[in-house]
C-alpha cells in the first residue's frame, strides 16, 4: 500500500471526523443541559444543508449560505425549544426523545414537497475547487482543508465561550446542578432555550459545510443521526471533551477501514463502540450513573 | 439467570394483584365496560374482533398487515411498556426474523413451520447476544445502543449480499403450502392468510398474557417502577429486564416472518432504525403499557397510512403531526386515554 493513499485517507477521515465533531457537539451540550436526546439533530442537519442549497440558488453566494445556514437553523431550534420541548418539562425523559423523533419525520417531508427526493448537485464553492499542493507530493482536497479549520474554529470559539464567558460558567454549572444555578436566582429555562439554539445552529453549520462532500437528499440525516449517537456515546453522554476525540476517532475509523477493507467502513464504528463500552461502559469521558 | 426462590416468593404475592379490574361496578359507561372487556382477562373478545376484522377493513391484506405490527407492537411493548426500557433496535429483530424464515424457505427445506420457528429462534438469539450487550445500560443510554447494534446488523445484511440479496432484498420467497399431519393447505388467498397470521397472533396473545399476569410479569413492572426497590426485594432485576428484552425479540422476530411470507420478499429497510422508529411510534400511539394497545396503535397507523398515501405522496407528514400532537397532549396513547377516562368516571 502506498503511504501517501494512507496519509491522504488520514487527511479525508480528519475532515469527516470534524463533522462528526460539530454535530456531536451540538447533540452533546443539549443532552447535557437539557437532558434531552435530540432525534431532530440529523433532521436540522439535513435542513441546514438544504438552507445552503436555497440560499445558493438565490444569491450564487456559498459564504452567504454558510453564514445563513447556522442562523435559520438555530432560530429554527429556538423556535422548536419553545413550542415542542418547554411543555414536555417534567416529563419522563423518553417523551422530548419520541416528540424530536416525530419530528424529524415531518421536516423530512418537508424538504421533499419542495426539493423532491433526488440528490441535490452542491459544488464546492470556487475557490475551494482546486486541490492544494503540499511538498509537491500531496494533493489536499482543499475544500477538506477548509471543512477541518473553519470546524477547529468554531470548537475553539465554543470553548472560549463556555470557559471564559459568564453565560458559559452558567452552562457549565447548569450541567453539573441545575436545580443550585435556579436556587440562585438564574433562569435556566431561558438557559436552556439559548443551548438549544446553539445546538441546532451547530446542526445546521454541520449540514452545509457536509455538503459538497456528502451528497443532499431529504434522508441524508437519517443515517448521520446514527452514526453520532455512536460518537457521543462513545466519548461519554455530555463530556465535550469527549466528542471532539470521538469524533475524531470514529472520521479515522471509518475512513483508513475503507482502504483496507471498504464493505467494513460502515461498520468499523459501530465494532470500536461495542470495544469502547466494554471496556469504558460509560465511554471515555462519561461520567457513570449519569442520567441511568 | 433468574433467582427461582425470588419467583417463587412473587408468585405468593403475585396472585392478589392485578384484580381492580374485576371488581363489580354500577352504572358503567360504554368505555368503562369497553375497557373492562379488553382489559386482559376477556381474550375471548379480542379473538371474537379478530375473527371479524378482516370484514370491517376495507379490504383483506390491510387486516393481515395489521395485525402482523400489531404482533410487532405487541411484542416491542414487552420492552418498552412492560419493562420501561425504550429500545430503538427493534428493527434487527423483525428483520432477522424475516430474512431467516426467507432464506430457509428459498434454500433449506419448504416447511412453514420450521421457517416460521428459525425466524423465532433466531431473533430470540439475537436479543440474547444484544440484550447482553445493552442491559447493563439503562435510560438513554440504553435506547442508542440499541439503535447502534441494530444498525450494525443492518450494515451486515446490506453488505452479505449473497445471502440477503443486499439492497435489492430476498426476492421471490416461495408459496409453500402449510403441512399439518399429512394435509396440506393452500394458504395464500387473502383471507387464508389472515387466519394462518391470526393463529399466531392468538397464541402469542395468550402466552403473553399469561406471562404478564404471573409472577414473573408483576416482577417486570416493580423493576419498571423502581428499579433500586426490586433490587433490594431480591430480585435480580438486569436479568428480569434482559429476558423481557428476549421475550419481546422472540416476538418481533415471528411477526417479522409471517411479514416475509405475506409479502413474498424482505426488503433490506426492515432491518433500518426507522422500522424501529415506526413500531415505537405505533405503541404509543396506541398506548404503551397497556395490553392491546399496541394493536389498536398499529390498525390506525396503518389505516392512516393506507387512506393517506392514496390522497397525497407526503403522507407521512400528517402521521408525523399526529404523532407529536398524540406525544404533547396523550402521552398515554389512544387507548390509554380511554382507559384512563373510562377509570376516572369509575372513580367520581
Amino acid at each position: 500500500m502506498e503511504w501517501t493513499a494512507v496519509i491522504m485517507q488520514l487527511f479525508t477521515g480528519l475532515s469527516l471526523g470534524m463533522l462528526y465533531v460539530l454535530l456531536a457537539l451540538g447533540l452533546s451540550i443539549i443532552f447535557g443541559l437539557l437532558t434531552v436526546v435530540n432525534f431532530a439533530h440529523g433532521a436540522m442537519y439535513m435542513w441546514g444543508a438544504y438552507a445552503g442549497v436555497a440560499m445558493i440558488s438565490v444569491t450564487g453566494n456559498f459564504w452567504l449560505g454558510l453564514m445563513a445556514a447556522p442562523l435559520l437553523i438555530g432560530c429554527y431550534g429556538l423556535i422548536v425549544e419553545k413550542a415542542l420541548i418547554r411543555p414536555l418539562q417534567g416529563r419522563d425523559i423518553n417523551y422530548p426523545l419520541l416528540l424530536t423523533f416525530g419530528l424529524q419525520f415531518i421536516m423530512i417531508e418537508i424538504v421533499r414537497m419542495f426539493w423532491g427526493t433526488s440528490d441535490q448537485p452542491f459544488p464546492p464553492p470556487e475557490a475551494l475547487s482546486a486541490p492544494l499542493g503540499l511538498f509537491g507530493a500531496f494533493y489536499f482536497p482543499s475544500y477538506r482543508l477548509f471543512v477541518i479549520c473553519i470546524t477547529s474554529v468554531v470548537c475553539l470559539l465554543l470553548w472560549v465561550f463556555l470557559e471564559k464567558t459568564n453565560l458559559g460558567l452558567i452552562i457549565r454549572a447548569g450541567t453539573r446542578d441545575p436545580l443550585m444555578v435556579r436556587a440562585l436566582g438564574i433562569d435556566m429555562t431561558r438557559i436552556w432555550w439559548i443551548v438549544f439554539g446553539i445546538g441546532s445552529g451547530l446542526a445546521g453549520m454541520a449540514g452545509i459545510l457536509a455538503s459538497p462532500i456528502r451528497s443532499v437528499f431529504p434522508e441524508m440525516g437519517l443515517a448521520m443521526l446514527v452514526e453520532c449517537f455512536v460518537v457521543v456515546v462513545v466519548g461519554g453522554m455530555g463530556s465535550l471533551k469527549g466528542a471532539i476525540l470521538s469524533g475524531i476517532i470514529m472520521g479515522e475509523a471509518s475512513c483508513l477501514t475503507a482502504l483496507i477493507y471498504p464493505q467494513m467502513s460502515d461498520i468499523v464504528i459501530f465494532l470500536v463502540m461495542a470495544v469502547v463500552l466494554l471496556i469504558r461502559p460509560s465511554g471515555l469521558f462519561g461520567k457513570a450513573g449519569l442520567l441511568e | 439467570m433468574i433467582n427461582k426462590a425470588s419467583i417463587k416468593e412473587a408468585m405468593g404475592k403475585g396472585s392478589s394483584g392485578g384484580g381492580d379490574l374485576q371488581e363489580p361496578m354500577r352504572n358503567q359507561s360504554i368505555w368503562q365496560k369497553l375497557a373492562v372487556l379488553v382489559s386482559g382477562k376477556s381474550l375471548f373478545f379480542i379473538f371474537a374482533f379478530f375473527v371479524i376484522f378482516p370484514f370491517i377493513v376495507p379490504y383483506k391484506a390491510l387486516a393481515t398487515q395489521i395485525i402482523i405490527w400489531g404482533l410487532f407492537a405487541l411484542g416491542y411493548n414487552v420492552c418498552l411498556g412492560y419493562a420501561g426500557m425504550l429500545s430503538f433496535g427493534h428493527a434487527a429483530f423483525f428483520g432477522i426474523g424475516a430474512y431467516t424464515t426467507g432464506i430457509i424457505l428459498i434454500r433449506l427445506w419448504g416447511n412453514l413451520w420450521f421457517s416460521l420457528f428459525s425466524g423465532f429462534a433466531s431473533a430470540l438469539v439475537l436479543a440474547f447476544i444484544l440484550g447482553f450487550l445493552s442491559i447493563k445500560r439503562r435510560g438513554i443510554y440504553f435506547g442508542m445502543l440499541t439503535l447502534a447494534f441494530a444498525q450494525l446488523v443492518y450494515f451486515i445484511g446490506f453488505q452479505w449480499v449473497d445471502l440477503t440479496g443486499g439492497d435489492n432484498g430476498l426476492r421471490s420467497i416461495p408459496a409453500v403450502p402449510l403441512s399439518f399431519f399429512g394435509f396440506s393447505i393452500d394458504i395464500y388467498s387473502p383471507l387464508r392468510f389472515y387466519f394462518f397470521v391470526l393463529i399466531f397472533v392468538g397464541l402469542s396473545l395468550l402466552m403473553l398474557n399469561l406471562l404478564l399476569e404471573s409472577p414473573f410479569g408483576h416482577v417486570l413492572q416493580a423493576v419498571r417502577e423502581n428499579d433500586r426497590r426490586a433490587k433490594s426485594c431480591g430480585y435480580e432485576t438486569s436479568s428480569v429486564r434482559w429476558l423481557a428484552f428476549i421475550i419481546s425479540g422472540g416476538i418481533s422476530g415471528l411477526a417479522g416472518g409471517l411479514y416475509a411470507l405475506y409479502l413474498h420478499f424482505v426488503g433490506i429497510e426492515s432491518l433500518y432504525w426507522t422500522t424501529s422508529g415506526q413500531v415505537v411510534m405505533m405503541t404509543l400511539l396506541g398506548g404503551m403499557g397497556t395490553f392491546i394497545g399496541p394493536f389498536i396503535g398499529a390498525g390506525v397507523f396503518l389505516f392512516l397510512e393506507d387512506v393517506l398515501s392514496r390522497l397525497t405522496t407526503n403522507w407521512m407528514i400528517f402521521l408525523g403531526v399526529i404523532f407529536v400532537l398524540c406525544v404533547l397532549f396523550f402521552p398515554t396513547g389512544i387507548w390509554g386515554t380511554i382507559k384512563d377516562h373510562a377509570m376516572r368516571k369509575e372513580k367520581g
